[in-house]
């Protein structure tokens, strides 16, 4: 099957080279995902990037996510890689505690990773070390909170009008 | 003979103010006839975000039509406009951007808050929609939308 052959060819490209740094590397449902230490990802994309035989040129996504279950790996930022060349996709993720929500920027291997590291930064608030203008950039730059984030609250708070009877709180 | 034609088709012709009428004249004071060219061509600026806007369009073209009012001719200067329109989702980061086409409009200037999401935040009560455009400039018709006939809320202003 493809997505198989896809997993084993890079994740075997990936140990050679990587070593431990790559934490995991799994197929969920049809897609091969690998778990990777925060510190080495962006070397791992690069290398991704370079390698005659991987050549994954295309970043589809960047995008975090928030566990709070997770303690001490709560928050995670996601890559989403494509291989035009051999219609090829990976997702490749990286786990750290929400007190230490620091990652290095993609922008130096993928231009595309500007915007993007830009929201995950408005939402989550993960900062990425090194990106030329680390601000918010959907919501409004003086919001105080990260909206995505599991306990940031939907509604608006500043309503006095909704009655919280009718709407379950 | 125009008189018949305006009661088939229930048209009104807008009643003229007080004053001196002659053959090829009529005298009045200026502030009437001021008057009755705000009341009756009523110039919007279309501040249109979101689905309401489309209907905004609808309103605009023939079968609805806006001219019945005189407001067909927009403008999208504030300068120039009467009455600002809005209609559509303001989202907090555009609250101070219709504010500030609010304060750039001339005396006298009205404001249309048109849809739910313009009037209260509508079904988008979350962090990033401003919950009803009156908590930055002051609006003087609402309108909960329908496929329009907006005719009333000229009619108020």
């Amino acid at each position: 099957m493809e997505e198989q052959e896809v997993l084993t060819q890079v994740e075997a490209k990936l140990r050679e080279n990587f070593g431990d740094n790559i934490i995991s590397a799994e197929m969920m449902r049809d897609f091969s995902v690998f778990t990777i230490k925060r510190d080495k990802i962006v070397e791992v994309i690069k290398f991704l990037y370079d390698e005659p035989e991987m050549e994954f040129r295309f970043l589809t996504d960047l995008c975090g996510v928030h566990f709070p279950d997770n303690k001490g790996q709560e928050l995670g930022v996601i890559y989403h890689l494509h291989n035009m060349f051999k219609n090829w996709r990976i997702r490749l993720r990286i786990f750290f505690s929400v007190d230490d929500a620091v990652v290095p920027t993609l922008t130096t291997v993928f231009s595309a990773a500007n915007w993007m590291e830009r929201e995950t930064y408005d939402f989550f608030g993960i900062v990425f070390k090194g990106h030329p203008n680390m601000r918010r950039i959907l919501n409004v730059d003086d919001m105080i909170g990260f909206p995505m984030r599991k306990e940031f609250p939907l509604e608006d708070q500043n309503r006095e009008d909704k009655n919280d009877a009718m709407f379950g709180r | 003979m125009a008189t018949e034609v305006f009661e088939k088709n229930n048209v009104t012709l807008a009643a003229a103010p007080p004053g001196i009428e002659g053959p090829g004249f009529f005298a009045t004071s200026l502030d009437k006839v001021i008057g009755i060219a705000r009341a009756n061509s009523i110039w919007p600026l279309p501040f249109a975000t979101s689905c309401c806007g489309i209907e905004f369009m609808a309103t605009m073209a023939a079968h609805y039509d806006m001219g019945r009012f005189g407001a067909e001719r927009l403008s999208f200067s504030p300068r120039q406009a009467d009455l600002l329109m809005v209609m559509g989702t303001i989202a907090k980061k555009m609250g101070p951007i219709l504010k500030q086409v609010y304060i750039q409009m001339a005396e006298p200037r009205w404001v249309l808050s048109m849809g739910a999401c313009a009037s209260s935040g509508g079904i988008f009560d979350t962090y990033s929609v401003l919950q009803g455009i009156d908590r930055i400039i002051p609006v003087d018709v609402y309108v909960p939308v329908v496929l329009h006939a907006p005719n009333r809320c000229w009619m108020a202003l």
